[in-house]
């Protein structure tokens, strides 16, 4: 319900800015927003659902830049078509990292998608037979509606704005679906939710691949509307970034990647705008990142987003503010209610039942 | 294929591997005592090696001196981000903590840069001798200041852990925080402990590593991403591992860059990682997962 609400709100402030703003600035910036605000969405599904990080999702985007660049580039492949190949080679590619590092507890798919990060931009790197090496690919050609080219900042931003709510739609239904339930309480007590019959790594990899596929898809819209592509900005240096973004936004609520990637976007174009005069601002901006990152982790650690929906459980006031957190499972944890909650709402859910 | 370059590559694999288990060693202190891999781990390394080429370079102090200076002043730093970042966030789930020393390993990286702007700087070797001739191949004098100083190092943590009151508080702590906890040792200190010896190892890696790579304000990361499979690799919170695991890696990514393309060697180190990460995930050397974390 207030989901539906804030969707319409932000689907009419875009459609107002998309009308009344024109200048090319402004809207590139609109448009970067909701580039990295896709990017942030889903691994904040990540995040918040499964509780998993991951270090490389820089990785993923760059895959889908890559993809949509050497297909269109090279084989002259419809950019429509090579966004949808880009986002199919990187959700198998999420998939085969994932798959055994995901089946493991603990934090292995962190070290597993650092890994494939810093493989990924090497490869973007040194493989100049395909990648064109450091130099990037050019001449990338734009997406087009209906033989109109999406050539311009302004016909672009309403090609991105709409996806973006797309994605958000999607996201937010997953989270109110079965699997959704699952991952929340997967997120909670791992083991509560393994015994509620949540097949874990089952989930969590659904969550993972999904996640991917939006990084990846973000890169292609990058790819198309850059029209140049190069390995610089897919380096680990951007995964911290999206990481930054989620935990600003907060990534229990939907909302908050989004919010984290508007802050930061602005924020980074005003601090490399400040660069230019004072070269010392390059690396405060950096300080500044890594400090908005321990200071919400600390005091604010649910984000700048509020929780649109209330989180199911709630934990005791504890003494420190980090504790808010995580909630302490308690017999009303999502895991618990799905071992109450009948399954499609006809038998009681019997542990061991798959989602 | 020739006898000579094969010695020298294995040669340089050494001392980069020897760096790497400094490095893995330094998450293993970390890991051991509270479960987190400290992102920041590269950036004490880094500043290790800045602060001694300031002691030497700008404050003129005698090059021992600006060596062992640094292991202080970064032994304070990890300390400081414990108490600052990490205790505050005690209650928090693990996550969060990996994600706060992400952020400070930002933070320390951007900080260095403001400080240090983007240049690398120089460091004498430490022994101002000709390279030794082995077996065709030469022995850089520094190479073997970084073997010795690894070897040191991981003996003197070897024998701090078995014999001393605070090493063996330490590792009641790891193994079973709350029992350390009833037998009255403060385990919040002995954490602060092991971030501070993490900066000391990482300070004597920088230091010693200095006069062969040129410290800049931005080498953390990737030292930090060799150190971490090597730490895997080994099995992550083992020391015995960790050697082994950072001798492979810097043996690998060397004869990699030597027989098969320099270009690809930084993806060697990745791939191992994630093939360890499919084929062995509790590492080399460790028989079962050591923790279970959720």
């Amino acid at each position: 319900m207030s989901r539906g609400w804030g969707l319409v709100l932000f689907a009419v402030a875009a459609l107002a800015f998309g009308l009344l703003v024109r200048g090319p600035y402004y809207l590139n910036i609109a448009v970067f927003i909701c580039i990295h605000g896709l990017v942030a969405l889903g691994l904040g599904l990540l995040m918040g659902g499964a509780g998993q990080i991951s270090l490389g999702h820089a990785g993923f985007y760059g895959l889908g830049a890559y993809a949509s660049a050497i297909l269109t580039t090279r084989w002259g492949v419809n950019p429509w078509l090579a966004m949808g190949l880009g986002a199919l080679a990187t959700g198998l590619v999420a998939a085969l990292v994932g798959m055994p590092t995901l089946r493991l507890r603990g934090h292995y798919l962190a070290m597993g998608t650092l890994g494939l990060g810093a493989i990924i931009q090497i490869v973007f790197n040194q493989a100049d037979q395909i990648t064109e090496g450091p130099s990037g690919i050019t001449a990338i050609p734009y997406l087009s509606i209906a033989g109109l080219p999406l050539s311009t900042d302004h016909r672009f931003f309403f090609l991105v704005w709409p996806l973006l709510l797309g994605a958000m739609l999607l996201g937010g239904n997953l989270l109110d679906s079965r699997l959704g339930r699952a991952l929340r309480a997967l997120g909670e007590n791992e083991g509560a939710a393994a015994a509620a019959g949540v097949d874990v790594p089952r989930a969590k990899l659904a969550v993972f691949v999904l996640s991917a596929v939006f990084a990846s898809v973000a890169g292609s819209l990058y790819a198309h509307y850059l029209t140049y592509v190069s390995p610089s900005p897919f380096g680990f240096a951007f995964s911290i970034q999206l990481l930054v973004m989620v935990i600003l936004g907060g990534e229990k609520s939907l909302w908050g990647p989004l919010v984290g990637a508007g802050v930061l976007t602005v924020l980074h174009q005003v601090l490399a705008g400040a660069a230019h005069q004072f070269p010392f601002f390059d690396g405060l901006e950096t300080v500044a990142y890594g400090v908005i990152l321990v200071l919400f982790l600390i005091f604010r650690p649910q984000g700048l987003a509020a929780p649109l929906r209330k989180p199911v459980s709630t934990s005791p006031p504890g003494p420190f503010p980090g504790a808010e957190r995580e909630p302490v499972p308690q017999a009303s944890s999502p895991a618990a209610e799905i071992a109450a909650l009948p399954s499609d709402g006809s038998e009681p859910a019997a542990p061991g039942v798959k989602p | 294929m020739e006898w000579s370059a094969l010695v020298q590559y294995v040669l340089t694999g050494i001392t980069q591997g020897a760096i790497y288990a400094l490095l893995a060693v330094g998450f293993n202190l970390v890991y051991s005592a509270t479960g987190i891999i400290n992102f920041a781990q590269g950036e004490f390394v880094m500043l290790g090696g800045m602060l001694a080429v300031t002691c030497y370079s700008f404050l003129h102090l005698p090059l021992w001196l600006s060596a062992i200076l640094p292991i202080g002043v970064v032994m304070l730093v990890g300390a400081g981000i414990h108490q600052l970042a990490i205790r505050p966030l005690r209650h928090a789930h693990l996550v969060t903590l990996i994600m706060a020393t992400v952020g400070l390993s930002v933070a320390l990286r951007g900080l260095a840069k403001v400080l240090w702007g983007a240049d690398s700087y120089p460091l004498p070797a430490f022994s101002n001798v000709d390279p030794v001739a082995l077996a065709g191949a030469s022995v850089d004098p520094q190479s073997l200041w970084v073997m010795g100083v690894a070897a040191v190092t991981g003996t003197a943590l070897t024998l701090f852990f078995r014999y001393s009151l605070t090493g063996r508080a330490m590792t009641a702590c790891a193994a079973r925080p709350l029992a350390a906890c009833l037998a009255g040792i403060r385990v919040e200190r002995m954490n602060m402990w092991a971030f501070a010896l993490a900066g000391g190892v990482g300070a004597i890696a920088g230091a010693v590593l200095a006069p062969i790579a040129l410290p800049s304000f931005d080498v953390g990361t990737s030292l930090a991403l060799k150190g971490f499979c090597a730490a895997i690799l080994g099995g992550i919170g083992n020391n015995a591992g960790a050697l082994l695991g950072g001798l492979l890696v810097g043996l690998l990514e060397s004869l990699g860059a030597g027989y098969i393309s320099s270009g690809y060697k930084d993806a060697i180190a990745f791939l191992v990682l994630l093939i360890v990460l499919v084929l062995r995930p509790q590492g080399l050397l460790n028989v079962t997962m050591r923790r279970d974390e959720s």
